[in-house]
């Protein structure tokens, strides 16, 4: 191997280093050239106050302090943060796999809505929640109906409305007997039956 | 000289077949390698009876190369592509076409029986051709290929009446139709091992069904997610003696005779080792694998998205546990049961639940990691997954562990500090490679400077294969890694301020290696164009998508660089954004 003269190596550090660091430590935020890493990521630790730090890319930014629209952004709306190409380093085939699982944005996954009595049906986005008390609540808000506690015994029992999907097989099927993402991907369209209708379907 | 007389007059006497015969044990490739290295005329028996063959780097060498010197090969291995093509840093069209292979070694090679590919490009007419050449094909292994679709598939199926293992591991199939499978002939009864679960659509499940119940030495099944778990009991129940299986998604409608089917199905299943699969798994339905799990020493829960109470009730009954693969649910609380009842585990992979989320959305630290290092004595391959990590964790886990072969870390945000000290992991690598004195493969992440790659030249002499991204501050890091990692084959380095200085200095280093791959780092178009001129056994790759690098000046640097060995020169292949450096011998042949 050739002869290494470190002091060719001299170079000014500080205009290469990028380093996190708490605001207002020494170290100055600087480009490192290569792809962007861009994050709006609240430090880990609980010992250090909550604060949010950002990358940027432009040289001789400092560390950009909290901004408070961020924080009751993140309950209504996902941060979305810059991904970097193949990072983590994850095969696209666990990638897809996973995302699967997740609701993605992109086309809506709208299906029709209705009940017996109401004068015309609705539309929504099943894709829009995470989770079947999500759902039902918004059901619950929209036909001004309430269904009763779920359980895989009884279904919705002592209700007077009750939640019932149409799947892939045409079959009529009670809401939430299913894990959340089965459901999602196999309902066609959701219909809200009267209790009595639905105890029928729950003695199954 | 009356001794060398002797000693020539021994050799000559001990004849070729004897010599052949005890080389017929030997089949690692490097100690073949060694062999053939003693002297002209065991070069010549060895390499007439030579049946494996390895390429580690299929333009390495040409196919023409391989078969004047092994003219009796019955399995070859070729890998194509770089392995950060796993992560999409390699562009589509870069290469690993095995077309050139299989067309010569279907003349050469008529008793060829194994072919196995990593990242390469097949396309169906290479599938057909191999389902015609070879009349005693019996292993076909493509690992995270791709171009072929279920048509090829179906060829093979069709021609290849000594087939024992068809694995699809990973590759993309362009799923065109589920009935390939039923172009096995009802005669066909040798299939010991086939695993489909890459397949996109569900395959034609009665023709699987009557393969997998016509097959009595079947020993590894893995069904592809879109099988469905109602029709597993049946399959089981077919295949008995199964050892290794890969289940569908596990969910169904909740029906109570279909899991005291399964259950009863796992309970005939007295040879299983190993399970696979659980896409969309319904907790409830996971006792049924309860009757297998205490001879279970191979189990891959990484698509499995449930939760650690589940997690740890199943885990919990497998004690004979040598291999774990799980998602983060497991949770620091399921890594410390991990280490109470599997004392026999040796492999541990936990992989992101949430890879994208900006925030931790499960309760595993850096402690998970550290309790299995102290509960298991054999643990030595780890990929762990995490969002922080400690220098004293990864020191704690060095000293509980000097038998590690193989690290793999990844804090998932880039350049993460010691959350405790906020100062660089530095330290905490340096232990490993300290303490670890066996280190084959090491992958870095968190916040790291020069330093680590000092302690990396220094201490880690067993390396082969390191992974950097988002680290160091200088060449000097890459200096450290170049000059002083004696065993070093493979370096992949992503978004790391390496520039020209390092690899000029190393240039001879990168003869002795299979491969270097730098993309987002600081090597100049001027320094490739350098090395490519000095190092005629190298190809030295420019992966540049804004067009010719000639059009930009010398100092500015290439967006990706792949430079490897080669006795076969500069490849014919490449797409419109890779240029390779020429070498000045070019001009003198």
């Amino acid at each position: 191997m050739g002869s290494y003269i470190e002091t060719e190596l001299i170079i000014n550090h500080k205009d290469t280093e990028l380093r996190l660091g708490l605001p207002g430590s020494d170290d100055e935020q600087s480009c490192n050239g290569g792809s962007i890493v861009r994050s709006n990521k609240r430090s880990f630790s609980p010992e250090t106050s909550v604060e949010e730090e950002s990358i940027s890319k432009s040289s001789g930014d400092s560390n950009s302090t909290t901004t408070s629209d961020r924080d009751h952004d993140q309950d209504s709306v996902q941060p979305t943060k810059v991904q970097v190409v193949g990072w983590p380093p994850i095969r696209s085939f666990r990638k897809n796999s996973l995302q699967q699982n997740k609701v993605e944005d992109g086309n809506g996954m709208y299906v029709k809505v209705s009940m017996a009595g109401a004068p015309y049906l609705r539309k929504i986005d099943l894709k829009v929640y995470k989770s079947y008390s999500e759902l039902l609540k918004v059901l619950e808000n929209m036909f001004k109906c309430t269904f009763g506690e779920y359980s895989e015994r009884e279904g919705y029992n002592g209700s007077e409305y009750a939640p019932t999907y149409e799947d892939k097989d045409g079959d009529w099927m009670l809401v939430g007997d299913v894990p959340w993402n089965m459901f999602i991907s196999s309902c066609k369209r959701l219909k809200i039956v009267k209790g009595s209708e639905a105890k029928g379907l729950a003695c199954l | 000289m009356q001794q060398q007389q002797k000693v020539a007059a021994l050799s000559y006497s001990f004849p070729e077949e004897v010599l052949e015969h005890v080389f017929s044990f030997i089949d690692s490739t490097k100690d073949r390698g060694s062999i053939s290295l003693v002297c002209k005329s065991w070069y010549e028996i060895e390499r007439w009876c030579r049946r494996r063959v390895f390429v580690g780097n299929c333009y390495a060498i040409t196919p023409a190369m391989v078969i004047k010197r092994f003219p009796k090969v019955r399995s070859i291995t070729l890998k194509g592509k770089p392995h950060f093509a796993d992560f999409n840093l390699v562009p589509e069209g870069w290469g690993g076409y095995v077309c050139p292979w299989i067309k010569a070694m279907a003349v050469a090679f008529p008793c060829l029986e194994e072919i196995k590919l990593k990242r390469m490009v097949i396309s169906d007419d290479c599938l057909d051709l191999i389902a015609k050449s070879f009349k005693n094909f019996k292993v076909l292994v493509l690992i995270s290929c791709e171009g072929f679709t279920t048509d090829g598939l179906a060829s093979i199926a069709a021609n290849c009446r000594n087939l024992r293992e068809l694995d699809l591991r990973e590759s993309e199939v362009e799923d065109i139709c589920g009935h390939w499978l039923s172009h096995f002939p009802d005669s066909y009864t040798s299939l010991v091992s086939l695993n489909i679960s890459c397949l996109a659509n569900e395959v034609n499940f009665p023709a699987l069904e009557r393969l997998v119940s016509r097959c009595p030495n079947m020993h590894t099944l893995r069904l592809n997610r879109a099988a469905p778990l109602d029709k597993l009991a049946n399959l089981l129940r077919g295949a008995p003696q199964l050892v290794e299986l890969g289940t569908g998604a596990y969910t169904s409608e909740m029906r109570p005779e279909v899991f005291t089917n399964l259950a009863a199905a796992f309970s005939g299943c007295k040879q299983m080792k190993g399970l696979s699969g659980f896409w969309d798994v319904l907790p409830s339905y996971l006792p049924a694998v309860y009757p297998v799990c205490s001879r279970l020493t191979s189990l891959n829960l990484s698509y499995a998205t449930i939760q650690s109470p589940d997690l740890i009730k199943l885990v919990g009954q497998c004690q004979s546990l040598q291999r774990l693969w799980v998602l983060d649910y497991i949770e620091d609380a399921g890594l410390d049961m991990l280490a109470a009842s599997c004392k026999d585990l040796r492999e541990l992979r936990v992989f992101p639940s949430d890879p994208f989320g900006l925030e931790a959305n499960v309760a595993l630290t850096e402690q998970g990691l550290v309790s299995v290092s102290e509960g298991c004595p054999k643990l030595h391959s780890v990929l762990y997954f995490c969002r922080q990590m400690t220098n004293a964790a990864l020191n704690t886990i060095a000293r509980n562990r000097p038998n590690m072969t193989r690290f793999r870390l990844c804090i998932i945000e880039p350049r993460t500090p010691d959350y405790l000290t906020l100062q660089s992991l530095d330290s905490g690598f340096g232990a490993i490679v300290e303490h670890c004195k066996d280190l084959q493969r090491l992958s870095l992440s968190g916040l790291l400077t020069d330093r680590v790659f000092e302690h990396i030249g220094t201490y880690a002499k067993k390396l082969e294969m390191l992974s950097v991204a988002f680290a160091g501050d200088s060449d000097l890091g890459l200096h450290h890694v170049l000059s002083g990692c004696d065993n070093l084959r493979k370096l992949e380095i992503r978004d790391c301020p390496f520039g020209d200085k390092a690899l000029l200095a190393n240039a001879a280093k990168l003869e002795t290696m299979r491969s270097l791959w730098m993309s987002s780092c600081s090597v100049s178009y001027g320094a490739c164009k350098l090395l490519g001129q000095k190092l005629p056994r190298l190809n030295v790759e420019v992966i540049d998508e804004r067009g010719p690098p000639n059009l930009r000046p010398d100092s500015n640097p290439v967006e990706k660089l792949y430079i490897y060995r080669t006795i076969s020169g500069p490849r014919l292949d490449m797409p419109g954004y890779v240029w390779t450096m020429e070498d000045d011998s070019a001009y003198l042949e």
